[in-house]
C-alpha cells in the first residue's frame, strides 16, 4: 500500500470512529436541546484550534459479550485547543456512545488529558455527559473514578479546572465536579446527584424530578454545589469564556492584563446607590460596577447565599477578585453558606494570584439556633481561615458598618490586610449602638424612669463617640479614612504598589482549614 | 439602567431583620425563611431515625414498656435496625404498621414516659 492509499484509510478509520454513537443516538440527543460531545468542544474552543487525541482508544470490556461491541473513542473525546488565545486542555463524555458510560479505558483517557494538563500547566475542562459506571466493566469503571477524582486533587490549586455538566452526572461521578474550582450548569440539561429519583422512590417513597432533585437551578440557588448558571449551552460558553480572561492558566502566572477602562459612571454612580442611613438596604453590585473597568463583573454563585457576593472585575486592567457583604440580603450577614462561598473563592484568587479586594458591609454574624446547631462556628470560620492564609495583595474597603466579629472576618488589618480603607460614613464597633447601648448602660436604662428616652438617649451618646472610622482609625486599624469618590483611584494605587508582594508562611506540609 | 434598577428596588417589599437590636431593612432568603424552628426534645416521641421500611411491630397501645424494649424493626440501607424504648412508660400511640414506609424525623410512636417507676 503507497501512502496516499494509506492516508484513504486514515481517512476511513477517522470518518468512522467519528460518528460517535450513530444518527439515531445523534437525533435523540439533540431532540433534547443538546449538541453532540463534538460540537460542544467545537463551539466552545476558537475557531479551528482543537486537535484530538486518543480518537481510536478502543474500550476493554471483555464480559457480557461487550468484546464484539465497537465504541468509537469509547465514549469520551480528549485534546487540546484554545480559548480566547488560552490553552487548555478539554474531555467531553459522549453520551450517544454507550450513554457516556465511564469504562476502563474511557477513564484512561480522561486521566491520560488531566496528566497533560498538570504537566503542560493548562487549565482544564471537562465537559460531563454521562450515564455513569459501565456497569459491564465491574470494578474496572470505580477504579477509573478513582483515579480522576485523585488526579483533580493533585491539580487543585496548580491549574485552574472547570466541570461542566451538560446532561447526567449521578452516583459517584458527581465528586469529579465536586473537586473542581467551577461548576457550570445549565436549566433542564444538568441533572446532578448521588442517588436518583428511583432509588429514592424505593427506598424512601419520596417523588421527585430529576430537575426538582438535581437540576442547575438547585445546584445554583439551594445547594450550591454549582457556580454558573445558563438558559442555553451557547449561554454557558460564554460564560466560560468570560471566566477564562479573568483567570490565569495555572498558579506560577498572573491573569492577562487588559486595556484600562474606566466604569460606566452615568449609569453608575457612587453617590447614588449608596444610602447614608446603615439600617436601609442597597445592591453592593451596582457599587462594585462604580468602580471596576468597564463596570464589568464577572459574579460566581450569584444564585447562592446572596448575603455575599463574589466574583471577577478588572481595576485599571489588572484582574481581581472581589468578595462583598450584600445589605440587600439579609442585611449582609455572615452565616455558613455565605463562609463557605467566600471562603471557597478567596482560596482559589490566592491559589491564583489574583489580589483581593473586599467590600465590607455587615451588621455581624447571622443568630439562629439552626445557624448554631448546624455548626456556623465551624463553618463561618472558614472565611477567616481563608483570608488569614491568603497572600495575594488583600485590599479592603470598609463603606459602612463593620461589627463585631463581622469586622474581623472581612479582611481586616488582623487577617493582614495589606491596606484597609474606610470611607467617613464606616462604623468599626464591637456592635451596632443600639446593642451597645443597651449592655454598657443598663443599669441607667432599666432604673430610668423613662428608660426608652435615657435609652433613646444613651444609643445616640454611643452612635456618636464609636459610630465612627475615627477610632479604628486612631489605633491604625483603618489606614486611610477616604471620600467614596476617591475610592476607585485609592483601589488602583494600591493595587500597583502592591504587584510585587512577597510574603511565605510558615513551612507546613498543609494547614487544616475547618472543612 | 441603573436608575431603573433601583427605582424598581424601591418598589421591592423589605422585611425586617434584627440583629443586636438593631432593626435593618432587607430580604430575606427562602432558605432563612424555611429554617427549622428549635423544638425540645421529648424522649417518649419515637421518631424515625432514617428513612426506611418498618419489618416488625411490636408496641401496642397501652402497652407498659421499660427502657431498652423492642419496640419496632426499622430497614432502611439494607440494615435491619432495632427501635428499643429510650423510656420506661406507657405506649400511647402507635402511628405505624408493618410494611409502612417512613420518612426521616416522622413521628412512629408515642410512649407517656414514667420517671423514676
Amino acid at each position: 500500500m503507497g501512502l496516499k492509499s494509506k492516508s484513504s484509510d486514515l481517512r476511513r478509520r477517522l470518518r468512522y470512529a467519528r460518528r460517535g454513537g450513530g444518527e439515531k443516538a445523534i437525533e435523540k440527543q439533540k431532540a433534547i436541546g443538546k449538541l453532540t460531545a463534538r460540537e460542544r468542544i467545537i463551539s466552545l474552543l476558537d475557531p479551528k484550534s482543537f486537535h484530538e487525541y486518543d480518537l481510536f482508544v478502543e474500550h476493554a470490556g471483555k464480559d457480557f459479550d461487550m468484546d464484539k461491541k465497537y465504541l468509537p473513542g469509547d465514549g469520551v473525546i480528549t485534546g487540546t485547543g484554545m480559548i480566547s488565545g488560552h490553552p487548555v486542555c478539554i474531555y467531553a463524555q459522549d453520551f450517544t456512545v454507550a450513554g457516556g458510560s465511564l469504562g476502563w479505558m474511557h477513564a484512561k483517557k480522561i486521566t491520560k488529558i488531566m496528566d497533560h494538563a498538570l504537566k503542560l500547566k493548562v487549565p482544564l475542562i471537562g465537559i460531563n455527559d454521562s450515564g455513569g459506571a459501565r456497569i459491564q466493566e465491574g470494578v474496572n469503571s470505580l477504579a477509573g473514578y478513582g483515579e480522576i477524582f485523585f488526579r483533580n486533587t493533585l491539580a487543585s490549586g496548580v491549574i485552574p479546572q472547570i466541570s461542566v455538566i451538560l446532561g447526567p452526572c449521578a452516583g459517584g461521578a458527581v465528586y469529579s465536579p465536586a473537586l473542581t474550582d467551577f461548576v457550570f450548569t445549565v436549566n433542564n440539561i444538568t441533572k446532578m446527584f448521588i442517588t436518583g429519583p428511583e432509588v429514592i422512590k424505593t427506598v424512601l417513597g419520596e417523588e421527585i424530578s430529576m430537575e426538582d432533585l438535581g437540576g442547575a437551578r438547585v445546584h445554583c440557588e439551594t445547594s450550591g454545589n454549582a457556580h454558573f448558571y445558563a438558559e442555553s449551552e451557547e449561554e454557558c460558553f460564554s460564560q466560560i469564556k468570560q471566566l477564562v480572561s479573568f483567570i490565569p492558566w495555572n498558579n506560577v502566572k498572573k491573569a492577562d492584563r487588559f486595556p484600562k477602562k474606566t466604569p460606566k459612571t452615568r449609569q453608575y454612580k457612587i453617590d447614588s446607590v449608596m444610602p447614608s442611613d446603615p439600617k436601609q438596604p442597597y445592591d453592593v453590585r451596582l457599587l462594585i460596577k462604580s468602580v471596576v473597568d468597564d463596570s464589568e463583573f464577572l459574579e460566581v454563585q450569584d444564585l447562592f447565599a446572596q448575603n455575599i457576593v463574589v466574583g471577577f472585575a478588572r481595576i485599571n486592567g489588572e484582574s481581581v477578585g472581589i468578595v462583598a457583604n450584600q445589605p440587600l440580603v439579609l442585611a449582609g450577614v455572615l452565616d455558613i453558606d455565605s463562609s463557605d462561598k467566600a471562603a471557597r473563592f478567596i482560596r482559589f484568587c490566592d491559589s491564583f494570584n489574583i489580589p483581593l479586594v473586599t467590600l465590607v458591609d455587615l451588621p455581624g454574624y447571622l443568630p439562629g439556633v439552626d445557624q448554631e446547631h448546624s455548626g456556623v462556628i465551624r463553618h463561618g470560620a472558614k472565611i477567616l481561615y481563608a483570608y488569614s492564609e491568603a497572600t495575594v495583595p488583600k485590599i479592603t474597603l470598609i463603606t459602612r458598618k463593620a461589627y463585631g466579629g463581622g469586622y474581623i472576618a472581612m479582611c481586616s488589618h488582623h487577617l493582614r490586610a495589606d491596606f484597609v480603607f474606610a470611607w467617613p460614613t464606616a462604623e468599626i464597633a464591637v456592635m451596632g449602638p443600639e446593642g451597645a447601648a443597651n449592655i454598657i448602660f443598663r443599669k441607667e436604662i432599666f432604673t430610668a424612669e423613662d428608660p426608652d428616652k435615657v435609652r433613646k438617649q444613651k444609643v445616640n451618646e454611643y452612635k456618636e463617640k464609636f459610630a465612627n472610622p475615627y477610632v479604628a482609625a486612631a489605633y491604625g486599624y483603618i489606614d486611610a479614612v477616604i471620600e467614596p469618590e476617591e475610592t476607585r483611584k485609592m483601589l488602583i494605587h494600591a493595587l500597583d504598589i502592591s504587584r510585587e508582594k512577597d510574603i511565605t508562611l510558615p513551612r507546613k506540609k498543609h494547614g487544616i482549614p475547618p472543612f | 439602567m441603573a436608575s431603573k434598577k433601583e427605582k424598581k428596588e424601591e418598589k421591592i417589599r423589605f422585611s425586617t431583620l434584627i440583629i443586636d437590636g438593631t432593626k435593618y431593612r432587607t430580604l430575606l432568603t427562602d432558605k432563612f425563611k424555611n429554617r427549622s424552628k428549635f423544638q425540645e426534645k421529648d424522649p417518649g416521641m419515637i421518631k424515625a431515625f432514617i428513612p426506611g421500611t418498618i419489618v416488625k411491630v411490636r408496641a401496642r397501645k397501652g402497652k407498659r414498656v421499660k427502657e431498652g424494649d423492642l419496640l419496632m424493626v426499622l430497614e432502611a440501607m439494607k440494615m435491619r435496625n432495632v427501635v428499643a424504648s429510650p423510656v420506661d412508660g406507657v405506649i400511647r400511640k402507635v402511628h405505624v404498621k408493618v410494611l409502612d414506609i417512613v420518612s426521616k424525623n416522622q413521628l412512629m410512636i408515642e410512649i407517656d414516659h414514667e420517671e423514676n417507676s
